[in-house]
């Protein structure tokens, strides 16, 4: 009780920030909110009464001459009992009520023909495909979803190994991604930001870095981006990207990555066409600039130990103009 | 001792029978007495030391954890560690010191309280211990050969299955959940039968202590619980050793079973602990409070409702699942429900102490430090237990502040005053209460330094099982102020344990009731003679010492010279029959040895099921054979009239 | 109330040869400095027998470890090597794995030249394709699946369909080339 103080002062600082369950963006998380707020209240005013009767009765009693017994003692006893006990019900009813209303107003946000991204979980990153009813305009990329504001997202869920849990606190409640089963649920972002998003079932070794990223853009600017990302891979425009893509080619990314234009085609690991537009890299581990990059493609064992990614050794030369050629796929 | 010169007073016993009476009960000396005690209470002793020891462990794997998570990217303990970490730190809570610890009190206090001499069946409870101790050395030979489990204590397949944790960690998992369910299912029937048919006369069933009561309703619960984790395990351990599908979807199986299965048991394990906390509870009120407990129909109805709700909650475990509203409205109802029979035990309690006189000695603070700090568990409860809410609280720290709230909270502060209030009756000697306030505040302070900020974190976004977070978070501050408090409970801790060691070195005599208590163990001495009490006390009311008559009835007639015990009936408690009771034996523990070849060896080759119940048959033998062995023979004057 | 020092005569032996018999099968090494990579560069163009080894003394690190077997069973899917010698190394365009002809050598560096050099009749060179510690991950489950690793390393049953155990795989015939 003593950090509530303290603790309340940073959890007002956490409201304008991203990643909390109670600065919404969407409807979902709106609603998921304002039931958070009425439950704090509600339990914060019955904490301070039942607390607040425990002390009263404790010092009641130790100014006693002798214990209060008796067919009187006993009635009045009985009916503050009774009246705690039904204040607790009535109090638990109306939050059962709240609750069914809440539920059924989130199930409730199903829109037939809203725009469809898949998510697979894989063992520590994020697979996304946006579901065109055009096939060849579907989009695989990874770790990074955009949707446009204002629309309502359906979201597949689906497992590739073992359980992961899909979470992105400002926008809707998590979901399971359960191997054999596939989850679905909706969304909607309501204003334009960056949301955070991180895996919430413990998943192995590297659960704690497999974070992703929800960006609402307005509509015009998701249709651009949604644009840009199918295009195939821009061929290298100079001699140093041209070597950074036969080092791609020649050594151990080909055997787990795609960029599409190339021959490069595996879809064990994420998908790189458009790797240079995305914000962080490693499922939200690292912000996505060169020296994160080149750090992370020789040796990610040292950020996340345990990743399927082996080590990359290279030369110098090598690393330079793969870097080059990786920064060059917009 | 006074009762006892009473009693040759009266011409009940000459002062021969007391030696005889000691004789007849006593133990085999030296370590090989040890080996082969049957006494309940030399069981339980080692039984609460172990568990305690156990405790202790688990808080030092907390406190390396929450060194982890004090800062960003800190670099104490890698993935790997810190999985296993977490993984032992929540198995030996829950199944190595959790669960044991109220059924090792229950052990030494149930038959004390009832009023009998010794604990129904004396040799399965010795065997309980051993296949406990083994299955908890099993589980840390483990740990320190890298053989650890690791994927958390609740080991959600597929993580945990054969592809994806290869090796043996998560085998030595499972089979020591196995001897720890084999451990508390024994301890269960021993104690259910000693409640319904060991009883003193004149105890009847409205005349039973809240604490035996609670003990009780906890036996079913374990009774119709463990079954569910212990198929679970067992198919898990078929899964990864012999080659089915139970969890493996793509041939049938289905990674929710292992969910379904394990929570059925995981939800009512909590109340396992929880129920005989709420027992400690009242029977320190009334003490500490100087009166009757108001409300004790109430109270009763309210642990049994509570034990038969605990089963229908276990899926609010699951609600990020995608389960079908109708399943998830059917649980939040019941999960908010339970929360009735938990809310008219706490008001009870406070209607006494508002009409008693409280005295507040360090067992009726902790229980007040419990009151409130499962109030504030409870509430975080019914916020998880809306689903919306737990949609987005589910698997964040959140939950692990609601969990350590109503774990410290609402189990292990009844539990420490449990051990204040009953320590001078097991050791004959008492605490220091300056120790004991220092106790109580350190642990009360450092549990709210520790665990409150955790509400805040869980908002946030830090979720559960994550062995380091960025700096960016934000999320570095609020974790630093909870380790702090983690190493205030570890003060507090140690505080316990001076207290502990110096009060045996040389704490002030307790004598037979320190406290002024009404219930039978404090109507016989500190510590107890091996025959608990020279005569079988007669129970006049519910508060038997209070409510006894001058002339203190007991039952007179049963024999010295074997180890009788007093059976009677279920509901109104009248004498029904004599029972020797078998004596110490090395049985027990060779045929725990046995069971622990079968299990252990089970996880490296499948010839362990041949060899260990070929183990196992001369040691029941051993058991059956000797089971009839007494002192002495039934002499005339003590065969039945 | 404590065991003596009896007990202790047995107990720590028997924990010292369980150590011994543990810690190396549990061991996770994700960032082992890899086994060195120099194979040999004469290629194997008959199929009298096996080529020359690679020399290097740490080519045996993980051959009795259960983790790396299993890691060594991921890349095997992974890679593809599945594509044409099937999951659980029943054959198919390629030659069957978990029998016990081996063609070019059974020993973990025939194997690894194997993968490292490609060898004729169609099995590619991955050279400089996979990481050093990951090629002899793969060499360890390849030889798990025809037994010639210790019995706890074995891969168990996956969680994807057609997970055959090595032992169970019926071995077939010796096939005339």
């Amino acid at each position: 009780m003593r950090a509530a103080a303290a603790g309340t002062a940073l959890l007002l600082a956490g409201c304008g920030r991203e990643l909390s369950s109670v600065n919404p963006a969407g409807p979902q998380a709106e609603r998921i909110s304002d039931l958070t707020w009425y439950l704090t209240a509600t339990g914060t005013a019955v904490f301070l009464a039942v607390t607040g009767f425990l002390l009263y009765a404790v010092w009641r009693g130790r100014r006693r001459a002798e214990s209060a017994a008796g067919p009187a003692a006993e009635r009045t006893l009985t009916r503050w009992v009774a009246g705690s006990v039904a204040a607790t019900v009535v109090i638990l009813l109306a939050t059962l009520v709240y609750n069914f209303y809440v539920g059924r107003s989130l199930a409730d946000f199903a829109e037939p023909g809203a725009l469809t991204v898949r998510v697979t979980g894989h063992q520590w990153w994020w697979e996304v495909q946006y579901q065109d009813p055009v096939y060849s305009r579907r989009l695989t990329t990874a770790n990074e979803i955009h949707v446009p504001v204002g629309r309502r997202i359906r979201l597949e869920v689906q497992s590739a190994d073992v359980i992961h849990s899909f979470w992105a606190p400002n926008l809707h409640g998590k979901l399971d991604l359960i191997p054999g089963y596939g989850g679905t649920t909706y969304f909607r972002a309501d204003r334009p930001g960056v949301y955070h998003g991180r895996c919430a079932e413990f998943c192995g070794l590297q659960h704690a870095k497999m974070d992703f990223l929800v960006i609402a853009d307005p509509p015009e600017r998701f249709a651009a981006w949604y644009d840009q990302q199918l295009r195939a891979a821009a061929p290298p425009a100079d001699s140093v990207q041209q070597k950074g893509q036969q080092v791609f080619l020649g050594k151990g990314c080909v055997m787990c990555h795609t960029i599409r234009g190339t021959p490069a085609n595996s879809r064990v690991g994420p998908d790189l066409t458009h790797l240079a537009s995305r914000r962080t890299l490693a499922a939200g581990s690292l912000p996505n600039t060169r020296g994160h990059l080149a750090g992370w493609v020789v040796d990610p064992q040292k950020i996340k130990p345990g990743a399927r990614m082996p080590p990359n050794q290279l030369a110098s030369d090598e690393l330079h103009a793969l870097l080059g050629y990786l920064q060059s796929l917009k | 001792m006074a009762r006892t010169e009473e009693h040759v007073a009266a011409g009940l016993l000459d002062a021969g029978e007391r030696e005889e009476m000691e004789r007849t009960w006593r133990g085999q000396p030296g370590f090989w007495g040890w080996l082969t005690a049957t006494d309940h209470k030399s069981v339980a002793k080692r039984y609460i030391l172990t568990t305690f020891l156990f405790f202790l462990l688990g808080g030092l794997e907390a406190l390396t954890l929450r060194l982890q998570l004090a800062r960003p990217e800190n670099g104490l303990l890698d993935p790997d560690q810190y999985n296993q970490f977490f993984t032992m730190h929540g198995t030996t809570m829950m199944f190595l010191f959790g669960v044991p610890v109220q059924l090792a009190m229950a052990i030494y206090l149930v038959p004390l309280m009832v009023g009998t001499r010794n604990i129904s069946f004396p040799r399965l409870n010795a065997f309980g211990y051993w296949v406990y101790l083994i299955g908890g050395l099993l589980l840390y030979s483990g740990f320190a050969l890298n053989t650890g489990p690791d994927a958390g204590w609740f080991n959600y397949v597929p993580l945990s299955g054969p592809q994806y944790s290869p090796g043996k960690r998560i085998d030595v998992w499972a089979q020591t959940v196995t001897f720890t369910e084999i451990a508390a299912l024994v301890a269960a029937v021993e104690l259910i039968v000693t409640i319904l048919k060991q009883r003193a006369p004149g105890m009847s069933l409205n005349r039973l202590p809240l604490y035996v009561w609670s003990i009780l309703v906890t036996c079913f619960v374990i009774l119709f619980a463990m079954p569910s984790v212990a198929l679970a395990s067992l198919m898990l351990a078929f899964d990864r050793l012999v080659g089915t599908h139970f969890f493996n979807p793509a041939e049938g199986g289905d990674p929710l079973l292992w969910q379904h299965l394990f929570w059925f048991f995981g939800h009512p394990e909590v109340y396992i602990m929880f129920i005989p906390a709420t027992g400690f509870v009242s029977e320190i009120i009334p003490v500490f409070a100087r009166r009757k407990m108001f409300g004790h129909t109430a109270l009763v109805l309210a642990l049994v409702a509570t034990g038969f709700m605990s089963f229908g909650l276990w899926v609010h475990h699951m609600f990020t699942t995608g389960i079908p509203q109708l399943g998830q409205s059917f649980f939040t109802a019941a999960s908010l429900m339970i929360a009735i029979p938990n809310g008219v035990q706490v008001f009870c309690w406070i209607a006494t102490l508002w009409a008693g006189r409280p005295r507040l000695d360090t067992p009726l603070l902790f229980v007040l430090g419990f009151i409130v700090l499962f109030t504030l568990g409870g509430i975080t409860g019914v916020m998880v237990a809306s689903v919306p809410f737990d949609q987005q609280a589910h698997d964040t720290h959140f939950i692990v502040a609601h969990l350590h709230y109503v774990q410290i909270g609402a189990f292990v502060f009844p539990l420490f005053g449990a051990f204040y209030y009953w320590f001078p009756k097991i050791t004959g000697r008492m605490l220091s209460e300056a120790l004991g306030k220092w106790n109580f505040w350190l642990f009360f302070t450092g549990v709210n330094v520790t665990f409150f900020p955790l509400h805040f974190l869980g908002l946030m976004g830090m979720t559960r099982r994550v062995y380091t977070y960025l700096p960016e978070t934000g999320w570095g501050p609020l974790n630093l102020v909870a380790t702090v408090g983690a190493f205030m409970i570890a003060a507090s801790i140690l505080v316990f344990l001076v207290n502990v060691f110096r009060s045996l070195r040389g704490g002030a005599p307790a004598g037979d009731d320190p406290w002024g208590a009404h219930t039978l163990e404090w109507g016989t001495s500190s510590p107890p003679p091996s025959y608990n009490f020279l005569h079988i006390p007669v129970v006049q009311g519910l508060y038997a010492l209070w409510e006894r008559t001058a002339d203190r009835p007991v039952v007179a007639g049963m024999g010295t010279r074997r180890r009788e015990i007093l059976l009677t009936t279920v509901m109104d408690a009248e004498p029904d029959a004599r029972y020797a009771h078998p004596g110490p034996s090395i049985a027990p523990l060779l045929a725990a040895l046995a069971v622990g070849v079968t299990f252990i060896g089970g996880i490296f080759t499948p010839w362990a099921f041949v060899v260990g119940p070929l183990l196992l048959f001369p040691a029941l033998l051993v058991w059956m054979a000797t089971q009839d062995e007494q002192p002495g023979p039934p002499t005339p004057a003590e065969e039945p009239a | 109330m404590l065991p003596t020092a009896g007990s202790m005569r047995v107990l720590v032996p028997l924990a010292v040869a369980l150590a011994l018999a543990g810690c190396e099968r549990e061991k996770r090494s994700h960032r082992d400095s890899p086994p060195g990579a120099t194979a040999s560069t004469a290629v194997q163009t008959t199929e009298l027998q096996a080529g020359p080894k690679t020399t290097d003394p740490s080519v045996g690190a993980y051959q009795e470890n259960r983790w790396a077997v299993s890691q060594g069973e991921t890349f095997y899917i992974q890679y593809n090597c599945a594509g044409c010698h099937a999951p659980g190394g029943g054959g198919g365009m390629g030659p069957p794995l978990n029998d016990d002809e081996w063609i070019y050598g059974s020993d973990p560096e025939n194997v690894f030249d194997t993968i490292v050099e490609g060898r004729p009749n169609g099995m590619p060179s991955f050279r400089g394709r996979i990481d050093n510690a990951q090629l002899w991950m793969l060499v360890a489950y390849v030889r798990s699946m025809s037994g010639l690793t210790p019995r706890d390393t074995w891969s168990a049953r996956t969680d994807h369909m057609k997970e055959i155990r090595p032992e169970r795989q019926p071995r077939p015939q010796r096939q005339l080339p």
